[in-house]
């Protein structure tokens, strides 16, 4: 275990990544994105201290629109989602494989992803040898491109038919020597069934999730959609810290699938090294970050590697990967939840500023159960009718003000499997 | 003489404390409100303002929305965003401050919405919105206050025509003449009560109520007209004449020159312009009032050095504490436990100085406030070229003796809730009400008297029970 203050260059042990094959010097990596387009900003993130890059996707020749991007702030709190319908790289394969390979020549221990996207069986073999020849680390398929390539039978619609992305990644493992990772889109109803898929192709390991389908607001004003192209959009794909609970779901379901085996690389709304942290407890060994570079810039992985760094210290862990998975024990279906168990709200006074935020909130939107004394700023709950929902805590402007207090009933757990309640509960003999 | 419009030179001098907040700030600052149920700052407003909707509608760009929610409580909402003791009042009620976080910056808020609705005159209210059916009736409003104008608004939305009398060039009142220039400027007053008269009521200005036997002031060169004749024209009168002059204390050497009230000589450098007003170069204030921070605080940034003497202790001032900080960064030095006994003149006529004796504390009365008892041969002189008295307004209790049946209690005019006095058919509120409170104190009493006086008029209320308010 590591003491010592780790700097941006300085490889830590405890972060050492073999992901799939691959290694990086940690598992922090930038998603095939607008980060990733050119060598200049690969070896940018590079120095920056970052593990590892999956470069921009390479393919056919594309033209882009302009404008591109578009988000949803929350009161003051900018691009809380950003939304694009920008293209794979629109630059020419020789100017990106010519840069790729300088970048890996400069930067031989970082890893060097090729996200790629073709259309014929014979593209795509010949694009990952090429890559091999200059040296790439490993291949990501990009199945889930979910504007634009998709209208053209690429992208996430591959990812959306189980079937063609199976016999896509059997391509690519017909040829590729060094590990295929397949990302996944997450405009499907069932993350598992894209997964298996994958996995019976061949892959080595899967990413996910890429952008969700989404418009991100109307121009009030001219009733245009956003991002407007001359008066005109199309829906975009949606990333950023707001998609982060839906990666984690998708991550953790194929994470307990028992039939899902190969490692996962957790995209969606990555930002800081608890949400790395989460990602590798629901299942994830390498995490890949895009919009929070695209809003804050290259360095923000100074932050994700010490606070994760001091977090295994805390934890007395000497290597992230302890964490993978371990979440997902936890992470179960709602009927074998324990229906005897009870939590109650408890306001502390001392710590109370008197907003009663939490008496609206749990007067008008849940289930009345604070009170308002005559003579105090101070709700009261109701324990009688409290259902410990948790809402009055999470409205709280005061940390730890509100806490939710296990009832002991004395109370064997029952879950809805075997609650009288339901009419098809397993009768016990 | 009418008030000097403002100039790049006032704004120099008197630069606002409260600049205006453009709509990046504004929605920055609104998105920090919590929207808090029952909200404390209402509660602490006078006028009932309700604060987490106007900001909340400044956060959805709805500043329109925001200043109707304003004016529909308090029609004099820009004024009070500006002069308001927000400190005390709504701010000092936010919950952050019991988080150790910064208060919500509500009087700039609400300064950004109704500046918008000012400047580009979006009118939410119009006459009789407030009725079935116009009553025909008169109401004349003495005194073109923060009270009066109130009350006028208020009385034209209830089909009730109002009539303003007012003795000064423009209308305003303290907001126009007395308010520091560096919170609210005299453009700022004009413009609003501008904006509040589009809705239909006059306002007479330059016209003073006299009674018909006071002796004529040949110094006002402005109308007059008698209390008795608006007795006759009109069906009920609501008096908002604010306070009289400053008072003296009546001390050997008061006549020598360059001695003022502060109340004139706030007024003087709001109609004059401050670069037009010569102020010494030592000057001494007496009183630790808000005025007395007023006056210290401009004769400050007009180049004095300041000295504010106060016969009791710091704990007794009655100036809020962010008054008397801001009164130490101007440079305004303060002395306490001292009272003058003398005023010190030169052999031309000009004050140079003032003598005073210090005070120790004395036993304590039955509220447990101790007495200041001079000690014997304490007495010292302090050297200026300028005193200014702040030791409070006079009421305009001669002026009330005309009117029959109007009973004072230490010069206020008592008042029942409805804001009508023991005369049925007068109402008053404002500074001559209460002794001398915040602008928006006077709305509150303007607003509701109006309503008071609109269910006079109907014959629904008679003459109550007087309750002190």
């Amino acid at each position: 275990m590591s003491k010592s203050v780790s700097s941006k260059n300085q490889a830590s042990q405890s972060l050492q990544t073999n992901f799939a094959g691959i290694e990086a010097p940690n598992p922090f990596w930038l998603a095939s994105a607008p980060p990733t387009n050119t060598g200049y900003q690969v070896a940018n993130a590079f120095r920056a201290g970052w593990g590892g890059a999956v470069w921009k996707t390479l393919g056919r020749p594309i033209v882009n629109v302009s404008s591109r991007y578009s988000a949803v702030s929350y009161k003051n709190n900018r691009m809380m989602g950003l939304n694009n319908i920008e293209l794979i790289t629109d630059r020419p394969l020789d100017v990106n494989l010519a840069e790729m390979k300088a970048v890996k020549a400069e930067f031989p221990h970082h890893a060097l992803i090729a996200s790629l996207m073709f259309e014929t069986e014979a593209e795509w073999h010949d694009c990952i040898r090429r890559c091999e020849d200059i040296g790439v680390d490993g291949f990501e398929l990009n199945f889930g491109c979910p504007h634009g390539m998709c209208e053209r039978g690429m992208g996430s619609a591959v990812g959306q038919n189980p079937d063609v992305a199976e016999k896509i990644t059997g391509w690519a493992k017909a040829v590729a020597t060094k590990p295929v990772i397949v990302k996944l889109t997450p405009n499907i109803t069932d993350i598992r069934v894209a997964g298996l898929a994958a996995q019976r192709g061949g892959a080595d390991a899967v990413s996910l999730i890429n952008t969700i389908n989404s418009v991100t607001g109307i121009n009030l004003d001219t009733w245009e959609p956003n991002p407007s192209v001359n008066g005109y959009s199309t829906h975009g794909g949606y990333c950023g810290p707001a998609v982060k609970p839906i990666a984690l779901n998708m991550v953790a379901e194929l994470a307990k699938d028992p039939a899902f085996k190969i490692p996962i690389s957790g995209i969606g709304g990555i930002e800081t090294w608890q949400d790395a942290a989460e990602f590798f407890l629901m299942g994830a060994s390498s995490v890949q970050v895009c919009t929070a570079v695209m809003h804050y810039g290259f360095r923000i992985v100074e932050e994700m590697i010490s606070g994760l760094e001091s977090y295994l210290d805390q934890h007395q862990l000497s290597h992230y990967s302890a964490l993978t998975g371990q979440a997902v024990q936890r992470f179960t279906q709602w009927q074998n939840l324990d229906l005897n168990h009870k939590v109650i709200a408890h306001i502390n006074p001392e710590t109370c500023i008197g907003c009663q935020v939490c008496y609206s909130a749990c007067e008008d939107g849940a289930h009345q159960s604070i009170a308002l004394l005559a003579n105090s700023r101070v709700p009261q709950i109701k324990e009688e009718s409290c259902v410990g929902c948790n809402l009055c805590s999470l409205v709280c402007p005061v940390d730890d003000c509100i806490t939710m207090v296990p009832i002991e009933r004395g109370l064997e757990k029952v879950t809805w499997l075997d609650h009288p309640a339901n009419p098809h509960r397993k009768v016990m003999v | 003489m009418s008030v000097v419009p403002e100039t790049t030179q006032t704004e120099v001098i008197f630069p606002k404390i409260k600049p205006p907040l453009h709509q990046n700030q504004a929605v920055i600052e609104a998105s920090r409100c919590l929207f808090c149920h029952d909200a404390p700052c209402i509660q602490a407003c006078p006028t009932s303002i309700d604060i987490p909707m106007f900001i909340r509608q400044i956060m959805t760009h709805n500043t329109a929305g925001a200043a109707k929610t304003i004016f529909t409580q308090n029609i004099m909402g820009r004024a009070c965003a500006y002069v308001c003791p927000t400190e005390v009042l709504c701010e000092g009620a936010c919950v952050y401050n019991d988080l150790n976080e910064k208060p919500i910056d509500i009087g700039r808020l609400q300064g950004f919405a109704t500046d918008a609705a000012i400047a580009n005159n979006w009118q939410f209210f119009e006459a009789n919105d407030q009725t079935e059916t116009p009553l025909n009736k008169k109401v004349a409003i003495i005194g073109g206050g923060p009270s009066g104008l109130a009350c006028a608004h208020e009385l034209t939305r209830l089909g009730v025509k109002a009539v303003v009398f007012e003795a000064s060039e423009h209308a305003g009142g303290l907001n126009t003449y007395g308010v520091a220039p560096y919170k609210y400027g005299n453009n700022d007053s004009i413009a609003e009560v501008a904006y509040l008269q589009q809705i239909g009521f006059e306002i007479q200005t330059h016209t003073r109520v006299i009674s018909q036997d006071s002796p004529q002031d040949k110094s006002f060169s402005g109308k007059t007209i008698s209390i008795e004749a608006l007795d006759a024209e009109y069906d009920a009168i609501f008096i908002g004449a604010g306070l009289g002059k400053s008072k003296r204390l009546g001390l050997p050497g008061e006549h020598f020159q360059n001695i003022h009230g502060a109340a004139e000589f706030i007024y003087t450098v709001r109609k004059l312009g401050p670069a037009n007003v010569s102020i010494g170069q030592k000057v001494l204030v007496i009183g630790a009032g808000n005025t007395a921070i007023d006056a210290s605080v401009q004769s400050a940034k007009l180049g004095a050095e300041v000295m504010l003497v106060y016969r009791r202790t710091q704990q007794d001032q009655s100036a809020y504490y962010f008054e008397v900080e801001l009164a130490r960064l101007n440079g305004v030095q303060f002395k306490y436990q001292a009272s003058p006994v003398e005023v010190l003149g030169t052999s031309e006529g000009l004050v140079s100085g003032v003598r005073f004796v210090k005070n120790q504390l004395g036993a304590p009365d039955s509220l447990g406030k101790q007495s200041m008892e001079p000690v014997a041969g304490s007495e010292f002189d302090l050297p200026c070229d300028t005193v200014i008295f702040a030791t409070g307004q006079e009421k305009l209790v001669e002026f009330y003796r005309n009117i029959a049946h109007l009973e004072l209690e230490n010069g206020k005019i008592k008042v029942n809730d409805c804001y009508q006095t023991h005369n049925p058919k007068y109402f008053a509120g404002g500074d001559c009400v209460n002794g001398g409170k915040e602008v928006v104190n006077a709305v509150a009493h303007g607003r509701d008297a109006a309503r008071g006086i609109a269910q006079y008029l109907k014959s629904s209320i008679s003459a109550r029970t007087v309750s002190h308010v």
